[in-house]
């Protein structure tokens, strides 16, 4: 292998390809053989780098230029200018870089990144993800070889279960008691399923993390697996994440070439192997319950609990049921001890989280920030404010499940229970921005008529009362609502919280329900046939339509 | 893959080629090559191509090569300039593909500066 003066990494994350970073990798390749400089210059596919609303993007190295919303015609003066000639092309560059108007930064330097604490994306946008070689230069699989020789698997339960990390897919159940359920059973077969059945809408962060770093997810799997003593693992994904899954089974392949799944891993007798089983797109599959089923061949209904799947999981074996974002903290965890994790993040909540903003925010797109930070940082700091001069109405944390937050909650810190306490809730992580152009009532009708799709039917709470939800605020929304309306949505709310079986229909109500805390009077205006927002078609003052 | 050392083979072996992306640290060598227009005319793509033929030969990997337009010294193009950590930068005129051999061999690895292609400032 020669030399190679200069990296060029291009985004190919999932954002960026549909934005055409296909096409302008192409061109620049291209671009560089007509230059001649294939020999001094290297291309490289990388994951996710977070800016998704200005893909494509690519990064140039040694510099560290970020150059972003590039097309293919561009190309020539990225190669002619920059490659050949090392000047920057100030016009494409970044647009945070040149409000520092410093022609030449960093990506650390260059403000995107400087209020972000990477764990989980560590070697997103940073390396090949096809590449193992990569990985295993960034430290990759020494967690795995120093958990494998050191470590007993009460050890590292105990690390995992020191370090505080929380579930990362929702719920945020502590991931280490979860491991200690199943690790001293005994049982003929476990397994370990990796649950990237990223089903919330706004959501995309698994699919970016496995995009952008599968082998992260394997080593952590094979580390869950030594822990509790399962020798097989299964990574459950969702169908439609074509390039996630080509990505995870070609790092398995190499995985498995080099011993690092297989048969007697790093010589210590351990076996560990995994399997990849895609999703149809239900939503309720992303309950692990449901995905249990739904692995076994079954329709994809939520199980009564208990039993849990720690004990009684996959084909009635005790199951460790992990998600993306969850093992993707293990490697790290392992490597540098619980200590190290405790100290990033709050107490209750250590270590970071990553979101996926989106909605009327300015830089949207993926982000890693520490627990605890603030939904003002997150919006005006990281995010970059609410663009086209508008004001910050709401903010809906955790996705649709998730509770709507008004501007008194912005210096609340995101973490599982402050946010719990305000009645939304951490959940997946995405974050939806709205802003004042916009109606409660219509955000809310969109919000149920999602529930009203996913809900699986199984129970009555659910299925009819994600129906009526969706019924009464299309009501209102059209003036036609009775005068007991906001009385109604009430009561349902809180039959389908207390009786639906499992956390779809227990949450689904959670936006209604602090939308009817902090926006009431917005709501009860429709009842009188007023939309104050003027979004929703309401003749003034009058009841007709 | 039977034990930690042999990750660590594959480890140091796969750094090396990411060592750029590392950024520009203080650490580093850095050679840079005029390639404004001048400089290419004057031939600093074969420069450019020693400087990473060597580079790779030696097997040098704490040595950045970065580019950089003309700075007004056309006659002496190519111009190639070594910065070693903690040293002046020093620049050398008409830099044939041989020569930049030599100033590797003899500059970047040992250590003396080659006074007779230096450009005077």
């Amino acid at each position: 292998m020669s030399y190679f003066r200069a990296h060029v990494l291009v985004c190919a994350g999932t954002p960026c390809m549909l934005k055409g970073a296909g096409a302008v990798k192409d061109a620049l390749c291209r671009e560089i053989e007509r230059a001649g400089l294939q020999e001094e210059v290297r291309v490289v596919e990388t994951g996710c780098l977070g800016p998704c609303d200005d893909g494509p993007v690519i990064v140039v190295y040694p510099e560290g230029v970020m150059y972003s919303k590039l097309k293919p015609e561009e190309m020539s003066r990225i190669v002619q200018q920059h490659l050949l000639k090392g000047r920057v092309v100030e016009d494409l560059v970044y647009r945070a870089e040149k409000e520092k108007a410093k022609p030449v930064v960093s990506l650390e330097e260059q403000g995107y990144l400087d209020r972000q604490y990477r764990i989980v994306l560590r070697n997103c946008g940073r390396i090949d993800p096809d590449s193992i070689e990569e990985y295993i230069a960034n430290g990759g699989y020494e967690a795995l070889g120093k958990a494998l020789t050191t470590m007993t698997p009460e050890q590292v339960v105990a690390t995992v279960k020191d370090s505080g990390l929380r579930g990362r897919g929702g719920a945020g159940f502590p991931t280490g008691l979860k491991w200690s359920f199943t690790a001293p059973i005994a049982a003929d077969q476990k397994y370990i399923i990796c649950n990237a059945d990223e089903g919330e809408p706004g959501t995309f962060k698994d699919r970016l993390i496995l995009e952008g770093d599968p082998h992260s997810i394997i080593e952590a799997m094979a580390i869950a697996g030594y822990a509790v003593g399962a020798d097989q693992g299964i990574v459950y994904i969702r169908g439609e994440y074509h390039l996630s899954i080509e990505r995870l089974q070609r790092a398995a392949a190499r995985a498995r070439e080099l011993g690092l799944l297989g048969k007697d891993i790093f010589g210590t007798g351990f076996n560990f192997d995994l399997q990849i089983r895609t999703g149809a797109g239900a939503y309720v599959c992303g309950e692990e319950t449901a995905l249990i089923e739904s692995l076994e061949g079954k329709r994809g209904e939520p199980r009564l609990k208990p039993p849990y799947p720690g004990v009684a999981g996959l084909w009635g074996k005790p199951t460790v049921v992990n998600n993306v974002e969850t093992l993707a903290n293990i490697p790290p965890i392992i490597l540098k001890g619980a200590e190290w994790f405790r100290g990033i993040g709050t107490e209750k909540t250590p270590g970071t989280k990553v979101f996926t903003m989106l909605g009327d925010i300015t830089n949207q797109g993926l982000i890693e920030v520490p627990m605890g930070i603030t939904l003002r940082e997150v919006i005006y700091g990281v995010g970059g404010g609410i663009p086209n001069g508008r004001g910050f109405k709401l903010a809906q944390t955790g996705g649709t499940s998730g509770g709507c937050l008004p501007k008194e909650f912005l210096d609340l810190p995101m973490d599982y229970d402050s946010l719990a306490e305000a009645g939304s809730a951490l959940g997946s992580g995405a974050l939806l921005v709205i802003d004042d152009s916009h109606c409660i009532v219509d955000v809310l009708r969109s919000f149920m008529k999602f529930f009203q799709h996913e809900s699986c039917g199984q129970c009555t709470p659910c299925r009819e009362g994600t129906a009526r939800l969706y019924q009464l605020f299309s009501d209102l929304a059209a003036g036609k609502a009775g005068q007991d309306a906001v009385q109604l949505i009430k009561e349902l709310c809180q039959t389908m919280q207390l009786s639906s079986l499992c956390g779809l229909g227990q949450s689904a109500p959670n936006g209604v329900v602090t939308a009817l805390q902090y926006f009431e009077e917005e709501i009860q205006k429709h009842v009188a046939g007023e939309c104050p927002a003027g979004v929703c078609r309401i003749s003034m003052g009058s009841r007709a339509v | 893959m039977k034990s930690l050392d042999e990750l660590a083979k594959i480890r140091d072996e796969a750094r090396k080629k990411m060592e750029i992306r590392a950024g520009e640290s203080g650490e580093k060598t850095k050679i840079i090559v005029g390639m404004g227009t001048c400089g290419i005319a004057a031939g600093a793509r074969e420069t450019m191509g020693a400087v990473l033929q060597e580079l790779e030969k030696r097997n040098l990997d704490n040595v950045l090569v970065t580019q950089t337009g003309c700075v007004g010294l056309c006659e002496q193009e190519p111009i190639l300039e070594v910065e070693i950590p903690g040293q002046p930068r020093i620049s050398y005129g008409k830099v044939s593909a041989e020569k930049a051999r030599q100033i590797i061999a003899r500059h970047v690895v040992n250590g003396n500066i080659i006074g007779e292609w230096v450009i005077n400032r």
